[in-house]
């Protein structure tokens, strides 16, 4: 009856270890660290001066930026070009319904993008734009393909271009692979590239939740709280049941 | 106590029953003594529902139930309110936690029939706390106003609008407007937070109520009642609820709160089973998403819902799976009367039961895991095998219940 129990219980969880679909290519792992505070405040250079351009971070404030290190002052000298106070919103000035009319789709807010998309994702979208001469912005990307955003930091990457070669598929069948290559280098080494990618991959990934180091922490007092609660508890409960069994 | 305190608990007793209910209820509520592990999770459920209230109050003060302003707000809790993420981690993690407590009390029901005579009318009761559950986990996915809100409910709805001749009237009428817009948010935000938690608390008020008429079951399923002590009338084998089950039930609130707070600090979004990914990206009406699961909870019944693919009696699939996805639910509702056994608790059930009872949560499992999946050939056959046997326990119970090789219960409770 007990071993019934236990298995029942763990089947019930089951489901809750089963990973939720991702896409088909395979994601390269995002190489952050949230408690970088040098690496978020690049990200955060890297976000206002390129992506900001046109994408808001409309649920966020300015002077929380604070979290990363930074004074009210030195937020106001370095990361805000738009003549905004230091207690406004991350917003952009661009219209939503003239940049749906210039790229098709208007640039999405890029607060929480880090919570739907992941990081995984976002290291590897943005590092996967390539030269594509039949879209209207002259770039695809490998991993979002046709997407509207053109590549921003190509000055930086570099022109990438696509190979598409036929390889087995270990069925007897063949399938494409494209693979990307550097056609004209840009200002950053793929190195130094792929770390700035990172710093803003892990800027993004504190953009979605602000609160997530303090929830840590909060996380890790409340639980050895609980745990020495635990301990009371029981030796409260066996003390009152003393004379039960 | 003091002459004071005591005079003073003598004149609210002459105006209003303090003493007795408490004595009724708590210090002279005899419970079994044998109760196990199981029999935490009604009190979990009461703790939880405490929870939903309180954060519930603290989020409403900052939510906004205006599909312009929804999605915002909700970010505006977790990074301007002090303490914001932390309520909103909380009441999130508390519905699915709900749901978590809820089945796994629900279960300890069938497997000990806590749901047999005299504890039918208990067991009904309970089932109309879980379907008011349901519809405020529903109503409350919806406020967020993300893409799996306004996608997910828009699949619930379009069931109202697949029911014959008044299906289409019955959706403007719900939602207030020919699609799900701003106007069914603000009525469903009405239901979430005042139609549906008044309702919860009556039931749960009643089912208590009801409990402590008919007493607790225990897990050897024998009713404690039938053998009282000559002289004080007090059940042999029943201990007073308090001090003995408040101080054992604080213990299991401190288990759970570990879980509790280790998903809520350490892992909120718990893999994109509580908080859906899909769920950050504000509603679009626009634009449908990909793949569109419902919260894990729902999984299951999502599953049954999409596994009727043939149309029969020129009734259409879809009104199939609508009414294999209500019947699925309603069904427990006849629990007390589909079991035909002897004894109660599937301590001295046969081998049928035991063997009926593993089948269907391994169904339930596999039912909700193939929710939340695409569906493919496969995975839609799998969903048609597991809906039959889900009902089969169900419907085979009167039978087999019956036919099965039960042992004896023993005159006393057990351990």
């Amino acid at each position: 009856m007990r071993k019934i129990a236990v298995v029942i219980s763990i089947l019930w969880l089951l489901p809750l270890a089963a990973f939720a679909s991702g896409s088909e290519m395979k994601l390269d792992r995002a190489p952050i660290d949230s408690s970088d505070k040098l690496s978020l405040q690049r990200g955060a250079q890297v976000f206002v001066n390129y992506c900001m351009t046109c994408h808001s971070a409309e649920y966020m404030r300015y002077n929380r930026l604070r979290d990363l290190g930074l004074t009210e002052n030195q937020i106001k000298d370095n990361l805000i070009f738009t003549g905004q106070k230091v207690g406004e919103l991350m917003t952009v000035s661009m219209k939503k319904k003239e940049a749906k009319q210039w790229f098709g789709v208007a640039p999405p807010d890029l607060s929480v993008i880090a919570r739907s998309r992941g990081p995984d994702w976002l290291y590897t979208y943005l590092r996967k734009f390539y030269r594509d001469e039949s879209t209207a912005t002259g770039w695809n990307n490998l991993l979002f393909d046709k997407v509207a955003m053109p590549h921003v930091l190509y000055e930086l990457q570099g022109e990438q271009a696509v190979a598409v070669s036929m390889v087995d598929d270990g069925h007897g069948g063949k399938h494409e692979l494209k693979e990307l290559k550097l056609d004209k280098p840009g200002a950053l080494s793929k190195l130094e590239y792929d770390k700035y990618v990172a710093d803003l991959v892990n800027f993004l990934v504190y953009l979605g939740e602000p609160a997530a180091t303090k929830r840590v922490q909060v996380g890790i007092i409340v639980m050895l709280f609980l745990f020495f609660m635990l301990g009371l508890t029981y030796a409260l409960k066996r003390e009152y049941w003393k004379d039960i069994h | 106590m003091s002459k004071r305190l005591e005079s003073m608990l003598e004149w609210v007793d002459t105006r209003f029953p303090l003493t007795s209910t408490w004595k009724y209820h708590l210090a002279e509520y005899y419970a079994p003594k044998n109760f196990n592990f199981w029999y935490y999770f009604g009190s979990l459920a009461m703790l939880v529902l405490v929870n939903q209230l309180l954060t519930g109050i603290f989020l409403t003060m900052n939510y906004k139930p205006d599909a312009s302003m929804a999605f915002a707000s909700v970010e505006y809790i977790m990074r301007d309110v002090d303490f914001g993420w932390l309520i909103r981690y909380m009441h999130s993690t508390g519905a699915s936690m709900f749901f978590v407590v809820v089945y796994l009390h629900m279960f300890r029901g069938m497997m000990y029939g806590s749901y047999r005579k005299p504890r039918e009318l208990l067991w009904l009761i309970g089932m109309g706390i879980f379907f008011v559950l349901m519809m405020l986990a529903f109503t409350g996915y919806i406020l967020p106003w993300g893409q799996m809100s306004y996608w997910g409910a828009q699949v619930i709805v379009s069931m109202v609008g697949a029911i014959p001749l008044i299906g289409q009237t019955l959706s403007n009428w719900i939602l207030g407007d020919f699609m799900l817009s701003d106007a069914a948010l603000n009525r469903f935000f009405a239901y979430h937070v005042v139609t549906l938690p008044v309702l919860l608390i009556t039931l749960v008020f009643v089912h208590i109520v009801a409990l402590h008429e008919v007493g607790s079951n225990n897990p050897d399923g024998i009713e404690i009642k039938k053998n009282k002590d000559p002289v004080t009338h007090i059940p042999v084998d029943g201990i007073p609820f308090h001090p003995y089950y408040t101080v054992k039930d604080i213990f299991g609130v401190v288990g759970f709160l570990i879980v509790f707070c280790g998903i809520i600090f350490f892992m909120p979004e718990m893999g994109g089973y509580f908080l859906e990914y899909n769920n950050f990206i504000p509603a679009n009406t626009l634009q449908t998403p990909d793949h569109i699961a419902p919260v894990w909870y729902f999984t299951p019944y999502y599953s049954m819902l999409r596994a009727v693919t043939v149309n029969f009696f020129w009734v259409d699939a879809k009104i199939w799976g609508i009414i294999l996805m209500g019947g699925s639910v309603a069904i427990f509702a006849l629990l007390p009367w589909l079991d035909r056994s002897p004894v109660k608790s599937i301590r001295y059930k046969g081998p049928y039961f035991k063997t009926a009872l593993t089948l269907f949560v391994i169904s339930v499992l596999i039912l909700g895991w193939l929710g939340t999946k695409s569906p493919t050939p496969l995975y839609t056959l799998l969903a048609q095998i597991f809906t039959v046997i889900y009902f089969a326990f169900f419907i085979l119970m009167p039978w087999y219940s019956k036919i099965d090789k039960t042992k004896p219960e023993p005159t006393r409770v057990t351990e």
